[in-house]
């Protein structure tokens, strides 16, 4: 009993040196590199450290979900980049999986052309180097938009120039009032969803959710708009004269040419890959399955909703989340067509302007890291949710 | 045993310590230049240019490199090395220039940049002279209706490089005038071209110099013009890592040569037959009086190469500023005995 215990330990410790012995060796690597480039450093007059963050950036950026200009810090650059990096990153990751979920059913399609077409698709945009892409939407596509004095109008409100999509802008009075009303909408609709479950599981009974939810969710907010003082006016971009040949629009917001380049060319680029995950995510359900399922008198629709997607979103959604995570670090690309990402206001702009190189490529390099691990997390939480439950 | 490998790893580190102890001693006080040894021992001068900038550094079909700022490079290679050729160039956008010389990866850097404060005291630099003098503007379309900068109203949108003094200058001016501007900044300045050329930008601002040398890149350069204004000065130089003196003159001396070379009127070919001039200052440059190079390590004749490899400042200026139509007149880069600003401190 004792030599058992004492074996055990033994082994413990013998498995235990090595990596000991790993971690140290590593750490010593880190510290002989970190030394190494402080003295250098020191050598050659440059200091290191943090500061920087608070002076002033006294640069411009062209555009910025938060207020900013050259007179806020460099923080505030770096906020504003890390935001203008995510925005890109959610807008492309929202319509790459629509466009992938969209052309990955297509390919399986029967109707020989939008089979066809969709294989098309996958096989020109995913062979194309990135970069390449987006420079095709920026500067080949975007230069037969015409210029804002014949912007393309839509009902007069809303105009597509080569300057940027001018769209109207939302001015609401007690936004938080109808904020909060959606939020209890939503929880209501949770609540309403859980209790239809059970009755569908318990009686049997199918109650028409999506109408109930649906009602719910314009109904709540519209009680606030009559009774709680919510208004919302528009503000419409109106085009304005600057010199004899230049014009721009006034009022309204802008969506600027650089963000819907690199939007379009990340999503139609990465949705290619997504879609082929979803191919393979269905035809990896077996066919017993779905025979199995019409035997018991399922109708096409709840197949495919009930059985076959549950199975395949188990086979998409690891390599899915890559395809996202890829998307994520791609919009790096940015600074290539000066979309004001992180890359170009942080680890471009305030980096030349301050020279501190290794302050910023760390911080540059920690934030996307902390991205990708954020995206990661998320999308393994949602696998497990979605994977098998044993009973 | 393990006594005498004790003693053997004390006696190796003590005499270690002697040989680094000997090593900073004996460098403190001589002339010796780290940067000058390796590059006489590597053949070449390591030298930092510009991605492409016509007349300043531009690399033709075969790849040979021109311009003002190679020119300050092929000097300090007639110079150290003796034969103007011997330069490696470095392409290299405006964001890495300065991690590429503070690293190590070029010893000059001459790449059409500005001589501030914070450049020259914050990040390990020095600056070692001037070699353009230049100023921001802008470039409109002829048809704009735009004549001077008081046209500018609110919205206008302006194309520039990121990374450079010209997008914290366009910033101040907008704001001086109180106009709200779009600002878009590249990184690389064809692409700033083909932004503005496309109709993105309604005006494109980086130093006159630069404005004038990317216009013949435009679709058609006859529909842009640069208006007359100057927004910013922009003294634009060579650029050497702080800590090694000797270097640093070398760099500065050879710049300041072929400007002393244009005053007394010493070219690439009048030179070598001027050795018995009778005026003194013509033969310290050709190296016929004094010992001017031995201050930095270099035999008597390092100023004659320069002269004879690469020409005097003027030569220079003609050659690849005016010739090529990018500005003809010299303006303020004219010696201060013709007019204009450029004045270096005698070579004596």
């Amino acid at each position: 009993m004792n030599l058992k215990k004492i074996n055990i330990e033994n082994k413990k410790i013998k498995d235990l040196i090595p990596q000991a012995l790993t971690v140290l060796a590593l750490l010593s690597v880190i510290i002989y590199f970190a030394t190494n480039a402080q003295i250098n450093m020191g050598n050659r007059g440059i200091s290191f450290g943090f500061g920087f963050l608070n002076q002033e950036a006294s640069f411009d950026i062209t555009f910025s979900m938060i207020e900013y200009d050259g007179s806020y810090s460099y923080g505030r650059a770096f906020l504003v980049g890390l935001l203008n990096t995510i925005l890109v990153s959610v807008i492309g990751i929202f319509f790459a999986t629509i466009i992938g979920v969209v052309v990955g059913v297509s390919r399986l399609s029967d109707n020989y052309l939008i089979a066809k077409v969709a294989e098309w698709y996958v096989e020109i945009f995913r062979n194309i180097p990135l970069i390449l892409q987006i420079f095709f939407w920026y500067f080949a596509a975007l230069r037969a938009l015409p210029l804002p004095e014949n912007g393309i109008s839509f009902n007069d409100i809303s105009f597509l120039t080569i300057k940027g999509w001018y769209v109207p802008k939302f001015i609401w009075t007690n936004f938080n009032i109808f904020l909060l009303s959606v939020i209890a909408a939503l929880i209501a609709i949770y609540f309403i969803n859980s209790y239809a479950t059970k009755q569908r599981e318990q009686f049997g009974k199918q109650l028409p959710t999506i109408t109930i939810s649906l009602a719910t969710l314009i109904l709540i907010p519209l009680i606030t708009f009559l009774f709680l003082g919510v208004t919302l006016t528009f503000e419409y971009p109106v085009l304005k004269k600057l010199s004899s040949t230049v014009y721009t629009y006034e009022g309204g917001v802008s969506i600027i040419p650089e963000l819907i380049a690199l939007a379009l060319a990340l999503s139609m680029y990465t949705a290619t890959f997504i879609a082929e995950n979803v191919r393979a995510g269905i035809l990896g359900v077996g066919k017993g399955q779905k025979e199995a399922a019409a035997s018991i008198g399922l109708n096409k629709n709840q197949i495919l909703k009930l059985v076959v997607m549950p199975q395949a979103l188990r086979i998409i959604i690891p390599p899915t989340t890559n395809q996202y995570l890829n998307l994520t670090k791609n919009s790096s690309l940015a600074a290539a067509i000066a979309y004001p990402d992180i890359v170009l206001v942080f680890a471009g702009t305030a980096l030349m302007q301050t020279g501190r190189a290794i302050e910023i490529i760390s911080i540059t390099m920690l934030t996307y890291l902390s991205l990708s691990i954020s995206i990661s997390m998320f999308m393994n939480w949602y696998n497990k949710k979605m994977a098998i439950k044993e009973k | 045993m393990i006594k005498s490998i004790k003693t053997w790893v004390l006696v190796g580190l003590a005499s270690l310590l002697l040989v680094a102890c000997g090593q900073g001693g004996g460098g403190a006080g001589s002339k010796k230049s780290k940067t000058l040894d390796n590059t006489k021992k590597a053949g070449f001068v390591k030298c930092g240019v510009s991605q492409g900038l016509p007349g300043f550094s531009n690399a033709d079909a075969s790849g040979n490199w021109s311009g003002i700022d190679v020119d300050v490079c092929r000097a300090v290679a007639a110079a150290v090395l003796g034969d103007a050729d011997k330069v490696k160039y470095t392409p290299l956008s405006a964001k890495e220039r300065f991690t590429a010389l503070t690293s190590g990866e070029i010893d000059v850097l001459a790449r059409n940049t500005t001589w501030t404060l914070s450049r020259d005291a914050d990040i390990g630099l020095t600056f070692v002279g001037v070699n353009f003098y230049d100023g921001q503007g802008f470039m409109v379309r002829k048809n704009s209706g735009i004549n001077s900068v008081n046209d500018f109203k609110n919205g206008i949108s302006a194309c520039t490089n990121t990374g450079t003094t010209t997008e914290l200058n366009m910033r101040d001016f907008f704001n001086s005038k109180n106009i709200k501007y779009e600002p878009i900044a590249f990184e690389k300045a064809d692409e700033v071209v083909q932004a503005y050329d496309a109709g993105r930008c309604d005006t494109y601002t980086t130093d006159k110099s630069g404005l004038a040398a990317q216009r013949t890149k435009m679709s058609n350069p006859d529909e842009h013009k640069v208006l007359p204004e100057t927004i910013s000065k922009e003294p634009l130089g060579p650029v050497v890592r702080q800590g090694d003196a000797v270097w640093e003159d070398i760099v500065r001396w050879s710049l300041n040569t072929m400007i002393e070379a244009e005053e007394y009127g010493v070219n690439s070919s009048n030179a070598s037959s001027l050795k018995d001039s009778e005026n003194p200052a013509i033969k310290r440059l050709v190296g016929s009086e004094g010992e001017l190079g031995a201050a930095f390590g270099l035999d008597n004749e390092w100023s004659l190469r320069i002269i004879e490899q690469v020409g005097n400042y003027g030569e220079s200026y003609k050659k690849h500023i005016a010739d090529t139509g990018i500005l003809p007149n010299r303006g303020p880069n004219q010696l201060w005995t013709k007019g204009g600003i450029l004045y270096v401190p005698p070579a004596r």
